[in-house]
């Protein structure tokens, strides 16, 4: 075969038209190597999307910090030690995620499984915290409708805990994906989305834990 | 006969920090720099926060958002691998552009709203002028 015959179907090796080629054992592994790599820059481009999301609530309740409207203030209705447990629950799920990621690399399953196990208790702990918080606001009678305040702050928060639920409900179609399929080339893509999508989390309660409630109780 | 194309390694997807070799005991150490780190910038971050006479008051706002762009950088780093290397430099871009916009929202609304805040009829003017 001359050079000008054979298609070139690849250029930006996006992993596509693998089947044109004959198939090596090289290539195959090339293949797999910048499909993952394409896979993963487009969710890290979706994250981003989210962070930007996300920085226009931030916006509004930094706006809305001071109309409370008669009604409370953040330094009269945050429990600074239960913000603290959040973050350490939050940030501890954070590492047992990575630890799972390398667990599902070397296809163990013991830790794999184990420590996405763990993650899972430790977001659940991490809800239950929020949301007794949140009830426990309402039934004083400070719920979103008080001040626009705290609507921003319900708004914010709580967009964030819809995205911790949605991202444990994740957590779990890997857990039965991983048992039911095994540690499949793409299987493990969707594994790397999901921690990518989870540590992204962690980082917006960094941004959360200090522009809420951090400076909330110190101003 | 064309030779099966090879392709340079130059690029990571982010979150992975080892494209073809696995070793655990890097990764693990990796996860754990960035667990410490972590661990003592929010610490630092809740003392500042909770005790007040540690340092000049209004400082203590500011000192609060070093230290979390600081941590956020370290969660970066150490839990998602966005490292500054050449394989890394498409996700470093699109990290960029997103900076600028949550930048351009936040310091733009904050600007924005305290100006009109402050050019705005104080509510007593508001009702004498409807008279």
């Amino acid at each position: 075969m001359s050079s000008t015959t054979v298609p070139h179907g690849d250029p930006y090796h996006l992993g596509l038209f693998a089947g044109d080629h004959s198939p090596t054992a090289e290539h195959g592994v090339h293949d797999l190597l910048s499909k993952r790599i394409v896979t993963g820059y487009g969710f890290w481009i979706f994250l981003l999307s989210d962070i930007v999301m996300f920085s226009a609530f931030f916006a509004s309740f930094a706006v809305l910090r001071d109309a409370t409207a008669g009604g409370p203030s953040g330094d009269q209705i945050f429990d600074i030690t239960d913000t603290a447990l959040e973050t350490a629950l939050l940030l501890l799920s954070s590492f047992t995620c990575g630890v799972a990621f390398i667990g599902a690399q070397l296809k163990r399953d013991t830790w794999y499984f184990g420590a996405m196990a763990l993650t899972f208790l430790l977001g659940v702990g991490f809800l239950l915290l929020e949301s007794r918080e949140f009830a426990g606001l309402v039934s004083q009678g400070y719920g979103p409708t008080r001040s626009a305040f705290l609507s921003s702050f319900f708004t914010l928060v709580g967009c964030h805990g819809i995205h911790v639920t949605l991202g444990l409900l994740w957590l779990l179609t890997m857990m039965a994906q991983v048992w039911a399929k095994g540690y499949r080339p793409d299987i493990m893509r969707r594994l790397l989305c999901f921690s990518l999508f989870w540590h992204t989390l962690d980082i917006i309660w960094v941004a959360l834990f200090t522009v809420v409630y951090l400076i909330g109780v110190a101003t | 006969m064309i030779e099966p194309q090879t392709i340079p390694d130059t690029d990571t997807a982010p979150g992975d920090p080892h494209a073809d070799s696995i070793n655990p005991a890097a990764g693990l150490i990796s996860y754990g720099v960035g667990l410490g780190f972590a661990v003592l910038l929010t610490v630092v971050a809740f003392i500042l926060a909770t005790t007040t006479h540690l340092v000049w008051q209004p400082s203590i706002p500011v000192a609060l958002c070093v230290l979390a762009v600081g941590q956020m950088a370290i969660h970066l780093i150490f839990f998602l691998h966005i490292t500054s290397g050449p394989d890394n430099f498409n996700n470093v871009m699109a990290l960029a552009f997103g900076v600028i916009i949550v930048f351009l929202l936040i310091v733009g609304s904050l600007y924005i709203m305290s100006n009109m805040n402050q050019n705005m009829m104080p509510m007593a003017g508001m009702l004498q002028s409807q008279q």
